[in-house]
């Protein structure tokens, strides 16, 4: 279990000083992320998940406490992550298929071949026939599929999904749980998705972190069996223990 | 001829009451363009009429006639391009560096908070402060000729330029500039990957401002201390009490610096193309 642990969260505190005060955001975050794994920050808004998230990419440090990614201290953006935001925020003046080498034009690893990977992954998308239409002219679901390629191609080991279906209709949400989850098992990905949304982390997830909010503190942990975990998310919605998990789940999250 | 003027104001109609809306809206169109040359003809009728009947004083009010004969007369002579070439010249200069500095400056405040937080009380009362009456410092600092006129029109933009450019950069949704960040960006590749490119269209409609607040600047600037260009035209004119010479320089001015203006808005027309 140790040799294989990816992310690793040693006693994280995160206190943001302002100039009206003190404002504690996460309280003692302890837990781990093994290889390959499917993990799920749940909690209402103000729990501190986005925060979480960012201090794992390296956008800034924790108060107290060690975040280490494969042993390593986190010190600053690594190339071994990739993360998605809540929209897709693709560059309304280029085209997709300069949105989608984005991330290897900022490393500066662009080369042919990795063009070509970048390109192969956005025709298993489907989308290869728009690589040189513009963002405006794809509809949400789209979007949010290149942003996934353009997360993917600079081969992060680790995906960190902020909300990234939030933004999008029931229909496509249900659609895309279904792709990033086939992509990233097939990918060999781990993937840390934080949402306040309890089906799309039961669906989605081989463990789900509850937190409760003011500050940020992990309240329970929950595995999902593997009648959930084995199927994708929309089958998974129709396995009869999936109604159980969600009262557990909707339980830990209102009992104070 | 009904029916030939019928189909082309039906033209491109798919069905009958596409037709019918094509013809209104085309008619409409018209209207409007018909409406603002009747303006023009009358106005300029309008006044002819009243000079020549002396119901306004012709020497001090001129005529569209004499207008338009003064000014073959001065294309004759040759001098009204030399003016004319000398005006323009400067305005493009004072144009093109007022936005470039401009812009410059608003980059190098972006860059650093610090020196946007000192420099931001003086910016605020340079913006506020009438350029125009700086004329006097840069005469005596710039002396008596061009550079005087230019730097008049470079005064009078480029605040403006970098405030709102600043203000562009600042408006910037900061999820993008998290976006770069993840990928390891640092600060030069998040400007030009994100703020610059994204800010573009408010630099471009800058251009569009910057190129009535230049003629400003340099028709001022003329008056103040030139022996040339057509802000030196009007002046001349008036202290001879030709007014017919300053009724030809305003034409002038009204018509370049509309070109201009057209020449920047197909220049933005075909920057914007590109960006879906």
């Amino acid at each position: 279990m140790l040799s294989n642990r990816v992310i690793s969260f040693d006693h994280v505190t995160k206190t943001f000083i302002t100039h009206d005060g003190e404002n504690q955001a996460l309280e003692n975050i302890s837990f781990t992320v093994g290889d390959g794994e499917f993990v799920t920050l749940l909690g209402p808004s103000g729990c501190g998940k986005s925060t979480l998230l960012s201090m794992l990419a390296g956008l800034f440090r924790p108060t107290s406490g060690n975040i280490t990614i494969r042993g390593e201290k986190v010190s600053g953006p690594s190339r071994q992550i990739g993360y998605m935001l809540q929209q897709d925020y693709l560059l309304s003046w280029r085209t997709i298929r300069e949105n989608i080498l984005l991330g290897l034009e900022i490393q500066k690893t662009l080369t042919v071949e990795t063009e070509k990977k970048a390109l192969k992954l956005l025709s298993e998308m489907g989308l290869l026939s728009y690589k040189d239409h513009f963002p405006s002219q794809l509809s949400g679901g789209m979007r949010q599929r290149v942003a996934l390629v353009r997360t993917l191609a600079t081969n992060p080991g680790i995906l960190l999904l902020d909300e990234p279906f939030s933004a999008l209709d029931y229909q496509t949400k249900l659609k895309l749980e279904d792709l990033v989850i086939d992509t990233l098992r097939r990918k060999q990905k781990t993937a840390l998705l934080v949402t306040h949304d309890i089906s799309e982390a039961i669906a989605m997830s081989d463990r789900i972190i509850v937190l409760s909010p003011n500050p940020g503190r992990i309240k329970t942990v929950i595995e999902m069996p593997d009648s959930i975990r084995k199927p994708l998310p929309f089958e998974s919605r129709e396995v009869p223990d999936f109604q159980t998990y969600f009262q557990l789940v909707w339980k830990e999250l209102n009992n104070g | 001829m009904k029916a030939i003027v019928d189909k082309w104001l039906q033209k491109g109609g798919r069905s009958p009451q596409h037709k019918n809306f094509l013809k209104k809206e085309r008619l409409y169109r018209l209207l409007v363009f018909a409406t603002q040359l009747i303006i023009l003809f009358l106005f300029l009728g309008l006044w002819q009429f009243a000079s020549s009947s002396n119901w306004i004083d012709p020497l001090l009010f001129s005529s569209p006639l004499k207008i338009w004969i003064t000014f073959i007369d001065m294309i004759a002579q040759g001098n009204l391009f030399y003016h004319l070439f000398v005006t323009i010249v400067e305005t493009a200069i004072a144009f093109v560096l007022s936005t470039v500095l401009g812009t410059l400056i608003a980059v190098v405040i972006w860059w650093s908070k610090f020196l946007s937080k000192v420099l931001d009380p003086y910016l605020v009362i340079l913006n506020g402060m009438p350029k125009v009456a700086l004329g006097p410092l840069f005469i005596v600092a710039f002396g008596g000729g061009y550079v005087a006129i230019i730097a008049m029109g470079v005064a009078i933009s480029i605040i403006v330029t970098t405030i709102v450019v600043y203000s562009s950069f600042k408006e910037v949704d900061p999820n993008y500039v998290k976006l770069v960040q993840t990928f390891g960006a640092n600060k030069q590749q998040i400007f030009i990957k994100i703020v610059l490119p994204a800010s573009f269209p408010t630099i471009i409609s800058t251009l569009k401002v910057n190129v009535g607040l230049a003629w400003v600047g340099i028709i001022v600037g003329e008056f103040l201390v030139s022996k040339m260009g057509l802000g030196y035209l009007i002046i001349y004119g008036f202290q001879v009490f030709n007014l017919t010479l300053v009724f030809v320089s305003l034409s002038i001015i009204a018509i370049c610096a509309t070109i201009m203006y057209l020449l920047v808005q197909y220049f933005e027309k075909l920057l914007m193309k590109n960006r879906g």
